[in-house]
Order: structure tokens, then C-alpha cells, then sequence
């Protein structure tokens, strides 16, 4: 299964970005052969809409389940609407991220964890 | 003459120079609120037989039978308030900036325009004054699109006050953009002469006109008189605190109906910005 998670470097080794939106880059992987490839936010810098287009990014990558640390509203909701769970609170290395969600340790929020501002 | 009355944050005694102001002056007047997230000019000047009109955008509507879900649209929009799925187009009207641009370029001709309505526009008229003020709709999260619909009630053959939403950001810029005078309201107070001082910067960003009220001008100390003096800053008028004026204002009394001496002084602040506005044709009169 295909997943994304938003990390500020290039590589697994790199920690888990924290912002959704603005997240530096989305690593998709493949959590079966742990192949992976890097995805830039171009839209990290947008000043309005930010949340929206990386979630675009995402439902378009065809990735099941996004890896990050906070998430609002408006993401979580497109994020949804697109057929990708949302799972927030996430942070340490890439990698260790992934492992956790394959041990099945990380579930899907049920909503957005932070106030539109910081997503949207 | 377009003047409007602004502040660097709420509270300081906008409302009551623009509608005392309004209120002064001879002849017809336009008092337009564009503080549409808190407008209060209405409870001084109290205006029976409101019109109420619906100040609506217009946004993107999908036609699904039409749309191939291509992704064109979301791709053409700058403000990011479209997301196209595999067999959906989800429209986000709230970061949507009516700019038309995805319904024209769609391929399919799947998009047509629809009116939102994300305030309304009130006007009506008490004495000489014609108060037309909008009052965006709760949770609306841009006021922008609002204030450019009550400005278009702007009449330029009649004297206009408007009242600007209080801050420095985008509304202000906004509704102060085509006013040939601006009236900065502020406090003789560290925190006055600090949103006094944004305030500036904001008008000076823009090239405009501008002078200084100073409310409660007893109270406080000495600091935003030597500010304006250093930066030459002209002090149009000056309002004392006053315990009747403040209990008037809580009970909905312009400070002129409360007390009638204003007048002239309001008179005379109008006087001042004409011939800052137009000097040269004040030479021509005499
Ligand atoms: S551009 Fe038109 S056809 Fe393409 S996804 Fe958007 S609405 Fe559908
Ligand atoms: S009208 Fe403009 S801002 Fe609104 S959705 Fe279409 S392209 Fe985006």
C-alpha cells in the first residue's frame, strides 16, 4: 500500500515535517517494498489555499493514508473527501514513522487536530 | 470630498468622528460603514426603514454530466479553492476569489457562476445623512469582497464619510484606497501611539493624506503629540474625555447631539481637510 508522509528532508531519514500544508516534501512509499519517492510542496510558500493544494498533491499520488504531525480543518476534509486517512501527531524519522503505522500503532484521527490557521 | 475615519485598532472613537462628523456638516451626506465585521455606525445614526439587500460573490458551480474531471480548473486557480477527484470537483467558496478565471477556461464549459451571499448591505437616512453599511454574515472569513459592494453605493457629488474597519491589514488598504482625505483616530497612550504609528505606516505605504484625532485627549500623556509633531503630522481636532460623552455613547447619543458645541468644531475639522485636499482651488476661490 502506498503512503505519504510529510517530512522536511529528502530521505527516510529525515524528520517527520510537522505542518501539513506547508510541509517541505511529501515522501510517497511503498510500505510493502519501502521503495520510495520524494514529492516538493510547491505550494508550501502560498499564502492562501496551502492546506488545499498539498492535499490535492496527495489524493493525486494515489497514496491511502497520510503520515504528519497537525492537520486542519479544511485538509482533513478534501483529504477525506479524496479517499486518503488522515493520521496526525506523528513525529520522529520517516522511517520510524512508517514501521509504527506497518506494527498498525498509528490510527486515523477522527477529525483535524488544529484550527484552520495553520493548515489552511 | 471621500474622507475616511480609521484607527490602528478598535475602540478609540471612530465611530463617534465619523458620525458626529456626518452629522455636522450641511447638505447631503454619505456615511458608509465598511466595517462589516462589527459595523456600529447604525446605532447613532438610527435610520428607521432599512433597506436590506443580499451583497453577494459569485463562485464556481460543477456541472457534473459535463465535467471529465480533467483537473484544468483546479490547476488554472491561484487561490487554491478547487480540488478535483476521481469523480468529484470540490468547490472551497471560502478561499475562492471570484475571479471567473476556471469557469473560462474550462475545456468542457462544466463551470458556470453563482451568486453566494456572504453579507448584506443595509441603507436607510437620519437627518441629512445616508447611512449605507454591510454586515458580513457569520463565519465569512473575507471582508474584502463586502466592503468593495458597499463602496459601490459611493455618490461622488455628495460629501462622503466613510467608516474604515479598525487595524492595518487588507479591509483598510481596501476601504481607504480611493479616499482623498484620511482621519487616523487614536489615544494619547503607549498602545495608541503604537497603532497610531502602524496606522501612519499604512497611509504613508499608500501615498495618502492624512491628520490625526486625538480622543480622550486629557487622559494619557504627552507622547503622540511629540510624534506627530516630529513627523509633522497635522492634529486636526481634539476631544477631552468627558464622563457625559462616554455615558451618550452607550446609550447611542452622537457626541454633537450630546454636545451641540461640536458642531462647529466639526465644521471647522471639514473646513481644514478641504483646503488640505484641494489647495489650490481654495487659492482660485479667494
Ligand atoms: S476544468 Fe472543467 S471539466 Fe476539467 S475538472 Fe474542472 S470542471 Fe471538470
Ligand atoms: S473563480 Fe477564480 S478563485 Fe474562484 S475557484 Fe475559480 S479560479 Fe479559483
Amino acid at each position: 500500500m502506498k503512503i505519504i508522509v510529510t517530512s522536511e528532508g529528502k530521505d527516510l531519514e529525515s524528520n517527520v515535517d510537522q505542518r501539513f500544508g506547508r510541509a517541505r516534501y511529501f515522501i510517497l512509499i511503498d510500505t510493502d517494498s519501502m521503495e520510495y519517492s520524494v514529492i516538493e510542496n510547491e505550494g508550501a510558500q502560498q499564502s492562501s489555499g496551502a492546506g488545499v493544494r498539498a492535499s490535492q498533491i496527495v489524493i493525486n499520488s494515489g497514496a491511502k493514508y497520510v503520515l504528519t504531525g497537525n492537520c486542519g480543518p479544511t485538509s482533513f476534509d478534501v483529504l477525506k473527501s479524496g479517499g486518503v486517512e488522515v493520521i496526525v501527531g506523528v513525529s520522529g524519522k520517516v522511517r520510524e514513522a512508517v514501521e509504527k503505522f506497518k506494527r498498525g500503532e498509528l490510527k486515523p484521527g477522527k477529525g483535524p487536530n488544529v484550527s484552520s490557521h495553520h493548515g489552511l | 470630498m471621500i474622507i475616511s475615519v480609521a484607527s490602528g485598532k478598535g475602540g478609540t472613537g471612530k465611530t463617534t468622528v465619523s458620525t458626529s462628523l456626518a452629522l455636522s456638516l450641511e447638505g447631503e451626506v454619505q456615511l458608509i460603514d465598511c466595517d462589516v465585521e462589527e459595523p456600529n455606525s447604525y446605532i447613532f445614526i438610527k435610520s428607521e426603514n432599512l433597506k436590506e439587500i443580499s451583497g453577494t460573490v459569485l463562485v464556481p458551480e460543477i456541472d457534473k454530466k459535463r465535467c471529465t474531471y480533467c483537473g484544468v480548473c483546479q490547476q488554472v486557480c491561484e487561490y487554491n479553492a478547487l480540488v478535483v477527484l476521481k469523480d468529484n470537483v470540490i468547490v472551497l467558496p471560502e478561499l475562492c476569489h471570484n475571479c471567473g478565471g476556471c469557469a473560462l477556461l474550462c475545456p468542457q464549459g462544466a463551470i458556470s457562476e453563482v451568486d453566494r451571499e456572504i453579507g448584506i448591505i443595509k441603507t436607510g437616512k437620519y437627518k441629512n445623512v445616508e447611512l449605507i453599511y454591510g454586515v458580513l454574515n457569520i463565519g465569512e472569513a473575507q471582508a474584502v469582497p463586502l466592503i468593495k459592494k458597499v463602496k459601490k453605493y459611493i455618490n461622488r457629488k455628495k460629501d462622503v464619510i466613510i467608516d474604515a474597519p479598525p487595524g492595518t491589514a487588507h479591509p483598510v488598504i481596501e476601504t481607504v484606497r480611493d479616499s482623498d482625505y484620511t482621519i487616523l483616530v487614536t489615544e494619547p497612550t503607549p498602545f495608541g501611539l503604537n497603532d497610531l504609528k502602524l496606522a501612519v505606516g499604512v497611509m504613508r505605504d499608500l501615498d495618502k493624506k492624512f491628520g490625526v484625532v486625538i480622543n480622550k485627549a486629557d487622559l494619557g500623556d504627552r507622547e503622540v503629540y511629540r510624534y506627530c509633531n516630529e513627523e509633522g503630522i497635522e492634529i486636526l481636532m481634539e476631544i477631552p474625555f468627558d464622563r457625559e460623552i462616554a455615558e451618550g455613547y452607550s446609550k447611542g447619543l452622537p457626541l454633537i447631539e450630546q454636545n451641540p458645541a461640536y458642531i462647529k468644531q466639526f465644521r471647522d475639522m471639514y473646513k481644514t481637510i478641504k483646503k488640505l485636499v484641494y489647495p489650490s482651488s481654495e487659492r482660485m476661490v479667494k
